[in-house]
């Protein structure tokens, strides 16, 4: 626990001791920004329009901001994802601190649960400055609070389930953009499932819409906490892990 | 303090350490000689823990490496290769970071980063990042990280590797200083270096121990070889170097003779002595009664790998890999 922590502490400070961190912040910021502006501009206009037709219909802010801007970090998610991990082990390897740590007395599980984390925690504080955007709407409405914190506690599992992929492809490399491209392809196939299977109703295009992350999401964007979406993800956070103590183990056996 | 029994360590295509066995006793320094691709890293990777040994064993103060791989760790201080450096980091910010790896925290940690920087001379740098201190000092920072817990057994591979002269003086002394303490290993391919520092020293060659001695006995055998550059004119024009070389071999005390170049019509040589030999005299003399000329007679150095041929040529009764003490 005290070694998570040691190694948690010193990928945090790596992170914002780079650019890294504020780049990536910036990017997103920047972004759902923009999504986050045009979903409330539609909303406005729709707003005005039915009332101008003279029947105001009441209009739901969760339904036309909230669930469409989840959904929008969700996707943006996918690109920011790789940039995290990138680095956690490639580069380790490349300049050989890996020697350091894995001689050290410590466990494989604590050095992974501490990079592992300090990538969740990263990842947790850009998507705050997103929340700052959402935050707005409750100055000018009344929108309900709880499929918001529904959302980003969705957004946050579908984070560490790609986050813990993406630590897993960073230790098969040493090369942090070989690693990154890895981890952005796996994302985005992953994504891209969920076309496949609307295509078919066979059994293999259910099997593969349930690797679907974009598809496990998309209840808790509506408030819905689904407990086979809950238990999705934690599974693949999981076997994401899993995989990379083994990367790790079979490291030493190859090398 | 370190057994080494049949370690035998095999990569896909290559068998980096074969079958090596070898002892150190508590406080000895002990170097690890031998050329590149000798097996030296691979060795102390499988000491260490980094990774396990295809077959034998290995235990550190008693711990096998592959059944208590955490009692290993904590008796042993690595410096690997290439020194395990973060260059964003602070120079006493990463050796707390060390130090609270290895188990250190509160007081003891903060003493510890304090008294391994004086040793090691890098407290004037200690708050300068990594990434911006030269070579030497990147070593030293090296060396400090890896006794910040106070360990055992040192483990250094190639210390002084990439240092200029003074630099490797000091990290000598530095690690003479250390001696005492830790039971240290040591590699490297220079053989001064084993001679200033260790008492005891491995040569190992194509993965395998070619001999284990003190130094004082290694540098006693070697200094009983002598090797000599010949150069040699045949007058006579149409004599082959072949001929030259056979006549050459026959002189008393010459334990073999290699041809290193032949131009000009003049061929250089170089002589090796059996043991306790002088030859330089009797070269000379049977070069002259020939009637060839003589243009060069002088002693060379020998390199590592004649050190290994002739320590394993002029001991051809005993097998590779045993202790000769
Ligand atoms: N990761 C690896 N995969 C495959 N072969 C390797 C690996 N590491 C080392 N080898 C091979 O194992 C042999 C021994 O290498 P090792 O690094 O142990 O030698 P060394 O004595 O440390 O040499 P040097 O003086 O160059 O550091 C070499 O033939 C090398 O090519
Ligand atoms: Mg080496």
């Amino acid at each position: 626990m005290r070694n998570t922590w040691t190694i948690f502490q010193k990928e945090i400070t790596s992170y914002f001791n780079s650019p890294i961190a504020y780049g990536l912040m910036a990017f997103f910021a920047l972004i759902s920004g923009y999504f986050f502006y045009v979903y409330v501009a539609i909303f406005v206009q729709r707003g005005m329009e039915s009332q101008m037709m003279g029947r105001p219909q009441p209009m739901d802010v969760n339904e036309w901001v909230v669930r469409p801007v989840l959904m929008n970090i969700s996707v943006i998610g996918l690109f920011l994802i790789p940039m995290i991990t990138m680095r956690l082990f490639a580069e380790e390897k490349r300049s050989g601190t890996i020697e350091l740590l894995v001689t050290s007395p410590i466990h494989d599980l604590e050095i992974i649960l501490g990079k592992w984390f300090a990538a969740l925690v990263l990842y947790a504080a850009i998507l705050g400055l997103s929340a700052l955007n959402l935050a707005m709407l409750f100055m000018y409405g009344k929108p309900d609070w709880r499929p918001l914190v529904v959302g980003y506690l969705g957004l946050l599992l579908q984070g560490g389930c790609l986050l813990a992929i993406g630590t897993f492809i960073s230790t098969t490399s040493k090369n942090q953009i070989i690693a990154g491209t890895g981890t952005f392809a796996i994302a985005l196939l992953l994504w891209v499932l969920d076309w496949v299977s609307s295509y078919g109703t066979e059994a293999w295009a259910k099997v593969v819409g349930y690797l679907s992350v974009v598809a496990h999401f998309e209840p808790f964007s509506k408030g819905v906490i689904d407990s086979k979406d809950v238990v999705f993800f934690v599974s693949m956070i999981f076997l994401g892990l899993f995989l990379t103590a083994r990367s790790l183990e079979s490291l030493r056996w190859r090398s | 303090m370190i057994k080494v029994e049949g370690l035998t360590k095999r990569y896909a295509r290559t068998t980096a350490v074969d079958n090596i066995s070898f002892e150190v006793q508590k406080g000895q320094i002990v170097g690890f000689l031998g050329p590149n691709g000798a097996g030296k890293t691979t060795t102390m990777r499988c000491l260490t823990c980094f990774m396990p040994p295809s077959s034998g064993s290995a235990s550190v103060a008693g711990f096998d490496v592959l059944e208590h791989p955490m009692e290993v760790k904590k008796r042993i201080g690595y410096l690997p290769e290439t020194p395990p450096l973060y260059p964003d980091m602070e120079v006493s910010e990463y050796l707390t970071f060390v130090g609270r790896l290895k188990g250190l925290s509160g007081n003891e940690l903060t003493r510890r980063v304090g008294e391994v920087s004086e040793r090691c001379a890098v407290a004037d740098v200690s708050k300068k990042l990594i990434g911006k201190l030269s070579k030497g000092y990147r070593q030293r920072v090296g060396l400090a990280q890896a006794i910040i817990h106070n360990p055992d057994v040192l483990i250094l591979d190639e210390p002084t590797s990439g240092l200029d002269p003074k630099q490797i003086n000091e990290t000598r002394d530095l690690i003479r200083g250390l001696a005492g303490d830790h039971t240290i290993i040591l590699s490297t391919h220079i053989l001064p270096e084993v001679e200033q520092i260790c008492e005891r020293v491995i040569i190992i060659a194509k993965g395998k121990v070619v001999a284990t001695d003190t130094v004082h006995n290694l540098t006693n055998r070697l200094r009983g070889v002598e090797a000599v550059a010949v150069e040699v004119e045949p007058r006579s024009g149409a004599l082959d170097a072949g001929a030259v070389q056979s006549r050459l071999e026959q002189v008393s005390g010459v334990s073999r003779v290699i041809l290193k170049d032949s131009r000009d019509g003049r061929h250089l040589f170089e002589a090796e002595s059996l043991q306790g030999k002088t030859i330089r005299g009797d070269l000379a003399r049977s070069v002259v009664e020939s009637g060839w000329n003589l243009y060069e007679l002088r002693p060379v150095a020998l390199s590592l790998e004649e050190v290994f041929l002739s320590l394993t040529s002029t001991d051809t009764a005993e097998p590779s890999g045993a202790v000769a003490e």
